[in-house]
This record gives C-alpha cells, sequence and structure tokens, in this order.
C-alpha cells in the first residue's frame, strides 16, 4: 500500500542529496555541519521506525548540538543572476509557471482519485502522498524542458533549504516537547492556575480567561493542539461547560481557533512564522509575525465574543 | 509546580535569544527531571514523538523543484505577469489568494500551497510587484512578510472547516475523553463564524494598506508639483 512508507523513502532520499550536496560544496566554510544535519533528517525518515525511540532521542540530540553549537551555514554554489533570470524570463513566458503548478494540480487530483483506491493507497495519507506524486512529476518535467544537469535541481533546492537551516525541525521538536510536558503533567498545573484566576461570577471572565489562556499557551507551546487538551480539561469543561451550561462543542470548536490566533503571534511556530522569514529572505526574522499581530488581535477579539454570545444559546 | 520551570526555560531562552532547539531540548529536560522522571524515559518520550512527526517535514521534497524554476526566472515572470495586469493591486491580488487559500483548505487541501510550495516563488514576488507599481519602495520585508501572514491565516482559518484536519479529530478525541460523542461536522460547523471574521479583518487591511499606498503616492505627486 502506498502511504506514509512512500512519503519518507522519498524524503529521505531528497535529504541525503542535501547532505551529500552540502558535504561537496566548497564554498560553505560550514559545509560539515549543514551536511550531519541533513543527513540526520535522512536517516530519521529512513530509519526512525527501526532505531526505537531512545534511539530517536539519540538522533534528535544531534541535531540539537549541530543547531546549538552554530554548526551550519549558508552554501556557496552559484546561481543564475538576476539579469539571466529576467533574460530566461522574458524568453520561456508565462510557460514556466507550468511545472510549478503541477505540484498542487496534482495533490489536487491525487486527494480526490486516491481516496477511491483504498487498496493502493492508504486513504489517511492521501494529501501527502500526492503533494510527493506531483514534486516528482514536476522534476520529471523540470528535466525534460529545462534540461538542466543531473544534480543542478538538487543544489538548487539545498540552497533554499540552507536558507530554512535548523527552522526545518523546530515544529517536530515542539511536538516532541509536548509529549514530555504530556508526561510530566504540565498541563493539569496550568490548567489549574487558570481556572484558579477566573473572576468569581462572571461568564465574561471565565470566556476571556480561556480564550487568553488557550492563545496565551499556544504561543508557548508553538501549536494550539497542545494547549487544546489543557485549557478545555483546565478551563472550558469545568466552568464554561459545567458551571455556566455553555454548549461543550461549540466551546471546543471556537477555543480551539482562539489557540490558532496565539499561533500567529509567537516565533515557536516555527514552521508557520519563522520558515516563511527564512525563505522569503527577509531582514527580520520576525516581520512575518509583526506582519500578523494586527489581524490576530482583533481576530482573538472577535473569538471572545462568539463564545460570549454563541456559545450559551 | 515545579514542572512549570519547563515552561519558564521556554520563555527566558526565548528572550535571551538562544537557539530554540537548544531551549526545547533544554525544556523537556527540565520539565522530566521536575517531575521525577528519568533522563532515559524523557529521551525516549522525546524521540519517539519526534519519529511520530515526520510527516511536518516533509514539505521541504518542493524545494528542488522550486529551487530550479527560479534559476529559470519564475519569481522575474511572476513580477513581469502583475505588471502588465491593469488594476492588480497588492491587496486585491493577496485578497484573492486569501479566498483560494482559505477555500482550499476548507476542502481539506491544506499541502497544495504554503510559504515554500507558492509563496516564495509566485505570491511574495506578485505582491511586491504590484506594491512597487503602487508606489511602494522596494526590497521592504512589510510586503512579503505580508504575504506570508495571508498564506497563514487563510490555511488557518479554512482547514478548521474541513472535518477530516487534525485539529478536529483532536477535539473529537479530548471530548470523547468527557464523556461526550462530537460529530466532526458539528465542530467543523461552529469554526464558520470565526472563518468569516478571519476574512473580514484580514482583507480589510489588506483594502487599508492599498490606500495608504495610494493616499501616499497622491502625497509625493502633489509634492513634486
Amino acid at each position: 500500500m502506498i502511504g506514509l512508507g512512500f512519503v519518507y523513502a522519498v524524503g529521505g532520499a531528497v535529504f541525503l542529496a542535501y547532505a551529500i550536496l552540502s558535504a561537496t560544496d566548497g564554498g560553505n566554510p560550514k559545509r560539515w555541519g549543514n551536511a550531519a544535519f541533513y543527513a540526520l533528517l535522512a536517516a530519521s525518515f529512513w530509519l526512525g521506525d527501526l532505531l526505537g525511540d531512545v534511539g530517536n532521542g539519540v538522533l534528535v540530540l544531534g541535531l540539537v548540538v549541530v543547531a546549538g553549537f552554530k554548526l551550519m551555514g549558508r552554501g556557496g554554489r552559484p546561481t543564475t543572476s538576476i539579469e539571466e533570470r529576467r533574460e530566461e524570463a522574458a524568453r520561456r513566458g508565462n510557460r514556466i509557471f507550468l511545472p510549478a503548478l503541477i505540484i498542487p494540480a496534482v495533490a489536487l487530483a491525487g486527494t480526490l482519485a486516491f481516496k477511491r483506491m483504498p487498496g493502493l493507497f492508504d486513504v489517511r495519507q492521501v494529501t501527502l502522498v500526492g503533494l510527493t506524486f506531483g514534486v516528482l512529476l514536476a522534476l520529471a518535467a523540470c528535466y525534460a524542458w529545462v534540461r538542466p544537469r543531473a544534480v543542478t535541481p538538487l543544489a538548487e533546492g539545498t540552497r533554499l533549504m540552507d536558507s530554512v537551516g535548523w527552522a526545518a525541525v523546530l515544529p517536530q521538536m515542539l511536538a516532541s516537547l509536548g509529549a514530555v510536558f504530556a508526561l510530566a503533567g504540565v498541563g493539569g498545573v496550568v490548567g489549574g492556575i487558570a481556572s484558579g484566576i477566573i473572576p468569581e461570577g462572571s461568564r465574561m471572565g471565565a470566556v476571556v480567561v480561556y480564550a487568553l489562556g488557550m492563545a496565551g499557551f499556544t504561543m508557548i507551546m508553538g501549536n494550539a493542539f497542545a494547549a487544546f487538551p489543557v485549557m478545555f480539561a483546565g478551563v472550558g469543561m469545568p466552568v464554561l461547560v459545567g458551571l455556566w451550561s455553555g454548549d461543550p462543542i461549540k466551546v471546543a470548536a471556537i477555543g480551539m481557533l482562539a489557540g490558532f490566533c496565539g499561533t500567529l503571534m509567537t516565533p515557536m511556530a516555527a514552521n508557520f512564522n519563522l520558515v516563511p522569514a527564512a525563505l522569503l529572505e527577509l531582514k527580520d526574522q520576525n516581520a512575518v509575525i509583526k506582519a500578523q499581530v494586527p489581524t490576530a488581535i482583533p481576530l482573538l477579539l472577535a473569538n471572545i465574543l462568539l463564545l460570549y454570545f454563541l456559545a450559551f444559546a | 509546580m515545579l514542572v512549570l520551570l519547563g515552561i519558564a526555560v521556554v520563555v527566558v531562552g526565548f528572550v535571551l535569544r538562544f537557539n530554540p532547539l537548544l531551549v526545547v531540548a533544554g525544556s523537556a529536560l527540565v520539565t522530566g527531571l521536575a517531575a521525577g522522571l528519568d533522563p532515559l524515559s524523557v529521551l525516549a518520550s522525546f524521540g519517539k514523538a519526534f519519529n511520530d512527526a515526520r510527516y511536518v517535514s516533509v514539505v521541504y521534497i518542493v524545494l528542488p523543484v522550486i529551487g530550479i524554476l527560479e534559476r529559470h526566472g519564475l519569481q522575474e515572470r511572476a513580477r513581469t505577469a502583475i505588471a502588465a495586469l491593469k488594476g492588480a493591486t497588492v491587496g486585491r491580488l493577496l485578497i484573492g489568494y486569501l479566498i483560494l487559500r482559505q477555500a482550499t483548505a476548507a476542502l481539506g487541501l491544506t499541502s497544495i500551497a504554503g510559504p515554500a510550495q507558492t509563496v516564495r516563488p509566485l505570491v511574495a514576488p506578485m505582491a511586491e510587484a504590484a506594491a512597487e507599481k503602487q508606489g511602494a519602495p522596494p526590497g521592504e520585508d512589510r510586503v512579503p512578510a505580508l504575504a506570508a501572514a495571508t498564506d497563514n491565516v487563510g490555511l488557518f482559518f479554512g482547514e478548521d472547516i474541513f472535518i477530516a484536519i487534525g485539529s478536529i479529530l483532536l477535539m473529537v478525541g479530548v471530548l470523547q475523553g468527557f464523556g461526550i460523542e462530537a460529530e466532526p461536522l458539528q465542530l467543523a460547523l461552529w469554526a464558520i463564524p470565526t472563518a468569516v471574521c478571519a476574512f473580514a479583518i484580514h482583507a480589510s487591511r489588506l483594502c487599508l494598506l492599498d490606500r495608504a499606498l495610494a493616499k501616499a503616492r497622491a502625497r509625493q505627486e502633489g509634492a513634486g508639483e
């Protein structure tokens, strides 16, 4: 069956290519750090299920050492100049968009089609499988059309990967921190504190503590998934549903979205906030967060009002 | 209470600008020790969760395609295409992208767009070209950052309308723990009011940007006469 195994096989191969191309990049003074980082990720994709839990933990420690001691740099491979690109863009016209559009088109078609083939595809992973097929087809189209040297797309990919660098694994690290927090019972303590500061007899007060707690804990954990079980168990269920007879479905649904407002405002949500800033080569690594705060704060207020007026109807 | 030390480590580590991977690993260790776990079981639970979450890093396989197309002028073409389009403004362009992103995410198509797949190669250069046409100074962070922000807003407040997304399934599971049987569809339904608010708030900010750019240009032209 084609599922995550296939996706991870391709992922491992691409990261191994990034590792090899980093190791052979004489223009990067820290090439061994980059090579080690990408090689560890390739190992994670290919061997993660065989390493065992402690083995994976050691692998993560390796990534932390490489990134934490600043052993990664930017690749130095030459690419085309802006003048060459302008000239080629004018010559190739809008057809240059087609290979890029293959990826979403195939991901979309795959998502819809693979669902009907449960014998062949893992139906829970159809979008990721579709994305992977899209990438492979787009790559094939690029080879056929612009006829680069075999290694050039991967070298260009390494160049972009270097601009993301260690931030690439922060989301995975935070998911893991969430697991440790769960094991240690952090949620119970945070939920207890949150329910303790609710002003007595105030429904609005309870709604505000719940929504702000959801956004605030999401900002610390970088992910609303970690905050939701904590705030729902600590405040949502006992106070909003239990004490004020709120509808648990609405309290849950809108509460989660209050958490998403927190995601927009924190560097811990690296894949949404730091990675784009790195990919776009912005001068300020917090520029994306700064662009989002003016949307996130009014939206958080909107969620508080939605909770207050909808959840107790 | 002692287990909250891990949260303190995260906050202090970020304020002091340590490498976030170090901060997270440190926080996990402190939290585990404070809870009386032995270091090896902290390492094991950390490693297991890391392995289970690999799917979030799969998206970096698109970079070779984007890289080779950029080498051959993808971003430059995106700029030209927008510059040639009459009536294209950065606000209108990004509102269009916001609608597209919210609608596709609501259908469960979260991975077809994103910072690597669409924002860097297409949306950001198009937004910059439009803004420059409106008289914005080139090379600033503001417009590309707003393009990335629009992608996030569209994704976050679209995907929760789709019933098979992770956050909905998480809520179903948590509610089940309290003995409440919730249909994913019910939860998805109550994501719609917030999705509408998110669109209204973000789209009006984009309209205001268009207006601010027009005003700045008018002032400049006025000063030039």
